[in-house]
This record gives structure tokens, C-alpha cells and sequence, in this order.
């Protein structure tokens, strides 16, 4: 067995384990729901989890592989929600079997946002660095911003724009508005179950790891580690680039679409889907190593679970919170205990556990 | 036949004329130095002939090609090939991806193959792994294949970049001081693997350097640059004992 796993190439074993520790994860809390040994809070959360490391790892794909600091990931992901959800809507009556229309909500969800990350991708990342971030941060106002105040209805005649007010959508008796300003999406069908979060997950994870264990992938870390020898060798930097840029948008906009069908109305406010947001995610992608995947997922987990479960302690929670930051960051960065975590890992106990055993 | 040609290169930054009327012929097969005391105007004849700058006026054929005013891109992938004064390795890959990535246009196969493991995807990869070890093995790193190229000791950071340029396949080779910061047995050394390229792989040469044992060991032309202009070249023996060029580097009496 141990020669049998010593025979798959490294990166390939490490990806086993990562995708291993989700459906174990799965696993686990699906036997807790089932003993009942988990609150109702919790299990509301479950979802959101899925949301929030689909969201992480898209984000360490432009941050920790292609190297470039974005600030607007929240921005694609409120486009993927809306695009997806207002399939949904307009789809409702049409195809009544939800999980085949929450399938193509997804797909539109990634393509809507996909596109979108190109064509912002295109000017924007000629800019490097600070630039790069102030720019997508200032798109993700935008997009928030413009959907918050976007009016969309349906009748016989077919869609009706505006950016004023639902009345001056200007549509026949029988019509009905979909996206109502403000009030964003009501009466969401609820398709998004955790079940579907973990799949997405998993899907996720196998492009993003894939990719990076590929042609493309070296491409674009060779233009993180050094873009005048990466033009020196023959990579197209502009095509790689746009290409992390776009994968890395397309997955936000899945994470917005289950995001979306996890709740009854969705709004773009600045809660969801603004810069704290955008924040947030970065955070999670720092904490957990940039460019480290699985950090990405770990840091994700317990950040979001951090807060509910520290709620019973409200005064003290955003100190407990700060200080579990702070001593993550140093678990993670600190070349001291890199150094230490080199030594005492599992793996080095393993195998001198392994060399004491020959001995005797 | 001359791989390289260039006719009048030019190139001015604000008021500064940094090449001027620079002329070559490297002929195919040749080890070509290109001298100069610091700040000459070497490196960024260089950058010139691989499209990191464009040149005001002048014209670079490659092979008989009008290679001027492409891009860096474009310029590796008609066959013209460079290292960095200071190395510019891809630090965090290992040193197999590095090499790897100098592979890149030689062997394709598209994203979906890639992302979705298709037979394509294992095929076309073991082949760019024999082909990267064959590299590898002759420049010596085999062994540290898997490390991650920015903790090699330097000696081998200047092999590993000359590998990876190989990779692509050029038909002609640039190295910008390859000698630099070396003690002397890693630049005997490196004397060494230099030749060892041109014999093994038929390969043209055109190096910057310093170091004049280096120079007087391996080139068998040069040009000297000074202030931008060509100050002498021609064989090896002779630029040397030319008076411009030892008072250029050494000052007059």
C-alpha cells in the first residue's frame, strides 16, 4: 500500500489528500445532522461555507498563482449571483425540475461572470500591483452598485430595462418585475443544499489544482516568479494572465449563483457582496498561505465558523477573533515556526515512528 | 552565413544616446564576445536585440529574418535566446518546471486536456519530462530536479537559466555576464559548459562579459563597446592588444 502511494507523483498526492479532507469533512457533518448533534445555526451555515471556499480558492488562483492583487472578487461573485438567480426566476414555471435548472443557473452564473472577468481583465491587467487593486476594487463597487440600482421586468413583449424605477420598466398588465432595484431578487426558489456546495467544491478544487499542475498553470506561475524571463522564454504573459484572471472570475460567479439559491431574496448590498466582502476573502487567502490551496479552504472554514461560534461570548468576540488572526498569521508566515512545523510535522513523526519500528 | 545582423541599432533615452550606430555579424557557429567597461551601453544592446526595447533606428536580422520591432514573445520563438545579468529564475518552481516552462512552445496541447487529464495530457507530459531531464542531465542538475530553483547555490542558478533558455531551442544563444559574481573555479567552470553548448548543440553565441580570462579563453571575435559607439572589433587576439581598448578600460596615462 505504502509503495502503491510513494508511486504517485508528489503535487498529485498532495491534491488526494486535499480533496480527501472535504469528503471526509463532508462526511462528518452529515453525520452530525443526522445524530441531530448539530444547531440549527450551523447547519444554516453549512452552505455558506461551501460559498466561502469556492470563493477563496478562486481568489488565491489571480492572487497566490498568478500573483496579481485583487480587490474586486466579491464584484464577480454578485454578478454570478444575479445572473443565476435571474435565470431562476424567469425560468421558475418553465422548468419545474429544479436541480436540472440549478445546473444551468450555475453554468450562467460562471459564464456571466467569466465574461465579465475578461473583459475587465483586458485593460485592467496591463496595470500591476497597487494599480491592479484599485482598479478592481473600483469595480466592484460598480458592478454592486449598478445592479443595486438595476430595474428588470418580463412580460408577453419580453424584457424591459431601467435604472430609474419599476414603474418606468413601462410593461403591459401581465408582466411581472424580476429584478426590482434595491429589493434585488424575492421569492428565490432554495436549490442550493449542501450536498450540491460540497460538489461545487470538488469541482472547483479539480480545475483549479489541475490547471496548475499543467502547461498553463507553470505558464502562469513562471509570469508570477518573473515576467521579463517568462517574455524571455516565449509565454504569451497577456493570454495567461487573462486567462487566470477569467477561470478565477468564472468560479467566484458559481459561488454567487450557490450563494443566491441559498436564500429567499437576495439584494446587492454592501454586506454581501461589497469591499468588506472582497476583504474578507483575502483575508482568507493570506491567512491560509498565499498560493497554498488547502490553507485556502482551512483559513475559510474556520473563520466563518469562528465568529458563530464565539456569538454566545458577543462582548469579547471580534478580541478572540483579532487575536486568532494574529496568532494564524504567525502559524503561517513566522519563519521560526516554519521551521518548528518542518520538524514536529505528522510526517517527520511518522517516519521516525517508522525507522524506530525497523530497529527492533 | 551570418545568423545575426544588425545595421545601425540606435536607441535614445530622453537625451542620452545609449547605443549608437551599433553594427554586428555573428556568423553561425561563432562564439561572439561583446565588451565594454561598466554603463557601455552592452546590456541594453541586448534588451534590443530581444525586444524589451525598441530601437529608434536600425534594423536586426535573424537568419536572414527582419526580426526588429517584435515583441520579446516573438522574438524567443523565431530562435533567439538570453540570460540575465542578474538571473531571473522562475524562484518558486521547481527546477524541472522551470525548464519545463522553456519547453512551453515546443510541445502543446490545449487547456481542456489539461484541466480535464485527457490522454493527451499524460502523453504529451512525459514526453516534456524526458525531454527536460535530457536537459537537465547535461547541465548537471539532474539530481536536484525536484528543488525549488531559487535555493540552488548560484553557480547552478547560472546553469539552470542557460538550460532553460536551451529549452526553447534557439538558434542563437545571448548571455549577459554569465561569469558574474563567480569565484574562479566556477568560472572555469562555466568556460566550460559555455563550450561545451556551442560543440554539444551547434550552437551561436553571443556573450556580455567582464571577466577578460573568460573572454580571451572562449571568444573568437569581438566588438568593443564605449559610450554607446563601437570602439574596435574584430578577432579575439587582436581587440585586445588594441591602445583604445586598454584605455577605455583603464583610463589613459
Amino acid at each position: 500500500m505504502r509503495e502503491r502511494l510513494a508511486q504517485i507523483p508528489k503535487p498529485m498526492r498532495e491534491n488526494l489528500i486535499t480533496f480527501g479532507i472535504v469528503v471526509v469533512a463532508f462526511i462528518v457533518m452529515q453525520i452530525l445532522i443526522s445524530l441531530n448533534m448539530l444547531s440549527h445555526l450551523m447547519t444554516g451555515l453549512l452552505v455558506p461555507l461551501c460559498v466561502y471556499v469556492i470563493m477563496a480558492v478562486s481568489l488565491n488562483l489571480t492572487v497566490g498563482i498568478l500573483g496579481e492583487l485583487s480587490l474586486g472578487h466579491a464584484g464577480f461573485m454578485c454578478l454570478g449571483a444575479f445572473a443565476g438567480a435571474f435565470f431562476t426566476k424567469v425560468m421558475e414555471n418553465v422548468i419545474t425540475f429544479s436541480l436540472f435548472r440549478f445546473i444551468l443557473a450555475i453554468l450562467i452564473g460562471a459564464l456571466v461572470a467569466g465574461v465579465f472577468g475578461l473583459l475587465i481583465g483586458l485593460p485592467v491587467l496591463r496595470f500591476r500591483g497597487d494599480y491592479l487593486a484599485i482598479v478592481t476594487l473600483a469595480f466592484g463597487e460598480i458592478i454592486k452598485n449598478i445592479i443595486n440600482a438595476l430595474f428588470v421586468g418580463l412580460d408577453d413583449k419580453g424584457f424591459h430595462f431601467s435604472l430609474r424605477d419599476s414603474l418606468s420598466l413601462g410593461m403591459g398588465e401581465e408582466g411581472r418585475v424580476i429584478i426590482n432595484g434595491a429589493q434585488g431578487i424575492v421569492g428565490m426558489p432554495r436549490d442550493s443544499t449542501f450536498l450540491i456546495g460540497t460538489i461545487l467544491v470538488i469541482i472547483t478544487l479539480f480545475i483549479v489544482l489541475n490547471l496548475i499542475n499543467s502547461r498553463d498553470g507553470r505558464a502562469i506561475m513562471s509570469i508570477r516568479d518573473n515576467l521579463i524571463a517568462s517574455e524571455s522564454v516565449g509565454i504569451d504573459v497577456t493570454r495567461y494572465k487573462l486567462m487566470a484572471f477569467t477561470i478565477s472570475a468564472a468560479l467566484a460567479g458559481v459561488a454567487g449563483v450557490l450563494y443566491s439559491h441559498n436564500l429567499n431574496s437576495v439584494q446587492a448590498t454592501p454586506r454581501n457582496f461589497g469591499f468588506n466582502m472582497s476583504i474578507m476573502i483575502l483575508v482568507f487567502v493570506v491567512l491560509g498561505g498565499i498560493g497554498n490551496i488547502r490553507g485556502s479552504i482551512i483559513a475559510a472554514v474556520v473563520l466563518t465558523v469562528l465568529p458563530e461560534v464565539l456569538r454566545g461570548i458577543s462582548d469579547q468576540r471580534m478580541l478572540i477573533y483579532s487575536v486568532i488572526l494574529i496568532v494564524m498569521m504567525i502559524f503561517n508566515w513566522s519563519p521560526k515556526v516554519l521551521e518548528w512545523r518542518e520538524k514536529h510535522s505528522l510526517k517527520e513523526w511518522l517516519s521516525r515512528l517508522r525507522k524506530r519500528k525497523a530497529k527492533v | 552565413m551570418s545568423l545575426l545582423k544588425v545595421n545601425n541599432l540606435s536607441i535614445s533615452f530622453g537625451g542620452l544616446r545609449a547605443v549608437d550606430q551599433f553594427n554586428i555579424n555573428v556568423e553561425k557557429g561563432q562564439l561572439y564576445g561583446l565588451i565594454g567597461p561598466n554603463g557601455a551601453g552592452k546590456t541594453t544592446v541586448f534588451n534590443l536585440l530581444t525586444g524589451v526595447y525598441r530601437p529608434n533606428e536600425g534594423i536586426v536580422y535573424l537568419d536572414g529574418k527582419d526580426i526588429t520591432n517584435k515583441k520579446t514573445m516573438d522574438i524567443s520563438k523565431e530562435g533567439v535566446g538570453r540570460t540575465f545579468q542578474n538571473i531571473r529564475l522562475f524562484k518558486k518552481l521547481s527546477v524541472l518546471d522551470n525548464v519545463k516552462v522553456g519547453l512551453h512552445n515546443r510541445y502543446h496541447y490545449n487547456s481542456a486536456a489539461g484541466i480535464l487529464r485527457l490522454p493527451k495530457y499524460h502523453r504529451i507530459e512525459k514526453e516534456m519530462n524526458e525531454e527536460a531531464y535530457r536537459l537537465l542531465s547535461v547541465f548537471d542538475l539532474v539530481g536536484e530536479a525536484q528543488m525549488a530553483a531559487g535555493n540552488l547555490p548560484y553557480g547552478k542558478q547560472r546553469k539552470l537559466e542557460i538550460a532553460r533558455t536551451m529549452a526553447t531551442n534557439p538558434k542563437l544563444l545571448l548571455l549577459d555576464e554569465p561569469a558574474a559574481g563567480m569565484n574562479p573555479n566556477e568560472t572555469k567552470e562555466l568556460m566550460d559548459t559555455i563550450k561545451f553548448v556551442r560543440d554539444e548543440f551547434a550552437m551561436t553565441i553571443l556573450l556580455i562579459e567582464h571577466d577578460m580570462k573568460l573572454v580571451a579563453g572562449i571568444c573568437e571575435e569581438l566588438t568593443v563597446l564605449n559610450f554607446g559607439k563601437i570602439l574596435v572589433s574584430g578577432k579575439t587576439s587582436l581587440v585586445l592588444a588594441d591602445s583604445r581598448v586598454i584605455t577605455a578600460y583603464l583610463g589613459e596615462d
